[in-house]
């Protein structure tokens, strides 16, 4: 029972850093149809920002891996993806993937390529314990952290008038135009909120972790593109409702699965996301509006 | 649109011309020109499934592992498999193949497993077949480098015979050339085509679009598998991580700078981005500029490239073809 709530609050946590990374990637999908590889940057960026300020006052140092992380999304935008924003989708794919060389590199450059240790808030290294059941500190901090974002992000995308138009491109970014919503800040501001989200991730992921190394965002970027995919494209809580299930589907496999299988678990992640497609090809929680028409 | 034969022409030609160069210089020109015409099979590879499907697929890299693996298994000499393999089947570790016969098992082996997860790519379609191509990927990726009796892991296994030089590489890319134009002019080809332009009215008119995307599957990857053998061959090593996403990213971004909608733009674009990488990589290897030393500076090759990516992008999002073929202007061209 103990070991049960212990994996089940694991499972959560992981799951839910997954789910923001998913909403991110989801968001701008939906938005404009970009896979968007360049949001792994955008994390691991967030960490180093972190890791250059180590020594400094948290609060100070999140704030600043927030406002660096939102800029960056917005050069990144306005710069590399706004020209080729009417290409087909594999122009804009490449586009993020030179993005996301470009700046995995320009890391390499300044930092250099081995990873870097630091503390972000060695204070969460801490458990409670509740009865027999020991609860790291980390974990109930990353929980708290992302259903507020997740929370604030849900209410802006259903209570304000950018959010509905979000939302509304999302669906259907052409028939939004029609209707008045103005791409350039859609997008503008999905990028704006990708930023925010990966800050956020990038936080508790430097957290987690407690290095810097510049691929270290790329498998959450991976998780995000899947989870969106079994989510349902276009369906925003579908979205994070797959980020929830691949992070929890690979915390149960890692408490199940014997020792010797255990190195073999992403296999085994990436082939019940295989299942999950091919059992329902529009996604876990299919949208309405994503069914495909002639 | 009719198959012009001036373009299989053309792009053979450019082709002999590259290896040319390669013959007739020094061993440094010799190796860049040879791993360009490598990276040339892999990118004709791809384009015979995303070029003629318009379904991109992140997975390919896997069969160029697989190929790379299943030919080292019979190629590499005896000695090195039971010094560096010792835990190979018996039979592969008494048998020692040459280039031939490793690379037809190899692509053998490969394909194999591009029918079995092309059964289920294929029903998918658009981001979804995308992304199952992706996980693919992650799943050959993690099995390979925890399969430490035969690939070893996560280090680098050594001792495959350097058996692939600008020649072999260069007749190489002239089949891979040629595959990949008869196959996009044969009927299938054309079927391809069409549903890739819509997909609804191609199920409609008849066209069994699942089908013909598995057909074209496989022989992607096969000719995807024959790079994996020869860059395996080339290099005489093979890691895992070198068929993974880096590796995937720079295949796919020369087919699609190129244009992939064409085969000449899948030539065109490797031998740009090919060349441009090797000319950088000297520039950011350091040296001496006018008696002023430059410090090797790693990531400066990486960063340029993927500018210039950028703005190629930018300037021809559809590439630097645009879909068209190069072709001799004749009275018997067909108009587009």
């Amino acid at each position: 029972m103990t070991f049960a709530i212990q994996t089940l609050i694991d499972a959560i946590s992981v799951g839910a850093l997954y789910a923001i990374s998913a909403l991110g990637i989801g968001l701008l999908f939906g938005i404009m149809r970009l896979v968007n590889f360049a949001q792994s940057e955008f994390v691991t960026v967030g960490v180093y920002t972190l890791m250059m300020l180590a020594n400094a006052w948290f609060p100070l140092a999140a704030l600043a891996a927030v406002v660096v992380v939102v800029l960056l999304a917005l050069t990144v935008e306005r710069l590399a993806f706004r020209p080729v924003r009417n290409a087909d989708p594999a122009t804009l794919l490449i586009a993020s993937f030179a993005v996301s060389y470009f700046l995995q590199n320009g890391l390499v450059l300044l930092f250099g390529a081995r990873p870097i240790g630091f503390d972000v808030l060695p204070g969460l290294g801490q458990a409670i314990q509740v009865e027999t059941v020991r609860i790291p500190l980390l974990n109930i901090v990353t929980i708290a952290a992302t259903s507020t974002l997740l929370l604030g992000v849900g209410l802006f995308l259903r209570l304000t008038r950018t959010g509905i138009e979000m939302r509304a491109a999302a669906v259907d970014f052409r028939m939004a135009r029609l209707m008045g919503v103005k791409a350039d800040r859609v997008i503008a501001v999905g990028f704006g909120l990708a930023g925010i989200m990966s800050a956020v991730v990038s936080i508790l992921y430097a957290a987690q972790t407690g290095t810097a190394s510049p691929a270290m965002g790329l498998q959450l970027a991976l998780v995000g593109f899947v989870a969106t995919v079994i989510g349902g494209m276009g369906n925003l809580p579908g979205a994070v409702l797959g980020g929830l299930a691949v992070g929890a589907i690979s915390v149960l496999l890692q408490a199940v699965l014997p020792p010797d299988l255990r190195v073999f678990r992403e296999a085994f992640v990436y082939a019940a996301v295989i299942a999950v497609l091919l059992l329902r090809p529009q996604g876990l929680f299919r949208s309405a509006a994503e069914r495909e028409r002639v | 649109m009719r198959a012009h034969w001036s373009t299989l022409v053309i792009l053979s030609l450019i082709v002999l011309l590259v290896a040319a160069i390669g013959a007739l210089g020094n061993p440094v020109v010799q190796r860049v020109v040879t791993d360009m015409l490598i990276k040339l099979v892999v990118v004709l590879g791809l384009s015979i499934f995303i070029g003629n499907s318009g379904v991109l697929s992140f997975g390919h890299a896997s069969f160029a592992a697989l190929g790379a693996y299943g030919a080292a298994w019979f190629t590499m000499p005896i000695v090195a498999k039971k010094l560096f393999l010792p835990k190979l089947p018996a039979f592969v570790l008494a048998t020692q193949y040459g280039l031939t016969a490793g690379a037809t098992i190899g692509i053998v082996f490969a394909s194999t497993l591009a029918l079995i997860v092309g059964i289920a790519v294929v029903r998918l379609s658009g981001i979804a077949a995308s992304i199952a191509t992706l996980a693919w990927l992650v799943i050959i990726n993690t099995i390979l480098a925890n399969a430490d009796s035969l690939t070893k892991g996560s280090s680098s296994l050594v001792g495959l015979p350097l058996d692939v030089g600008a020649g072999t590489a260069a007749i190489c890319a002239l089949i891979a050339l040629a595959v990949a134009f008869f196959f996009k002019y044969s009927p299938i080809g054309l079927m391809l085509e069409a549903s890739r332009e819509d997909e609804a009215a191609a199920l409609a008119a008849g066209i069994a679009v699942h089908r013909l995307r598995l057909v074209a599957f496989v022989l992607s990857g096969a000719v995807v598998a024959l790079g994996g053998v020869l860059q395996g061959h080339f290099l005489g090593m093979l890691s895992v991580g070198q068929f993974y996403l880096e590796f995937t990213f720079l295949t796919l971004a020369m087919l699609v700078i190129g244009g992939m909608r064409s085969i000449s733009g899948a030539v065109m674009g490797t031998l740009l981005i090919a060349t441009v990488g090797e000319l950088l990589r000297v520039g950011a290897g350091g040296g001496t500029v006018g008696g002023i030393a430059i410090p090797p500076m790693p990531g400066m090759r990486e960063i340029a490239l993927a500018l210039i990516m950028l703005f190629v992008l930018r300037a021809r999002p559809s590439g630097l073809m645009g879909g068209h073929e190069l072709a001799l202007p004749s009275r018997l061209a067909s108009p587009k």
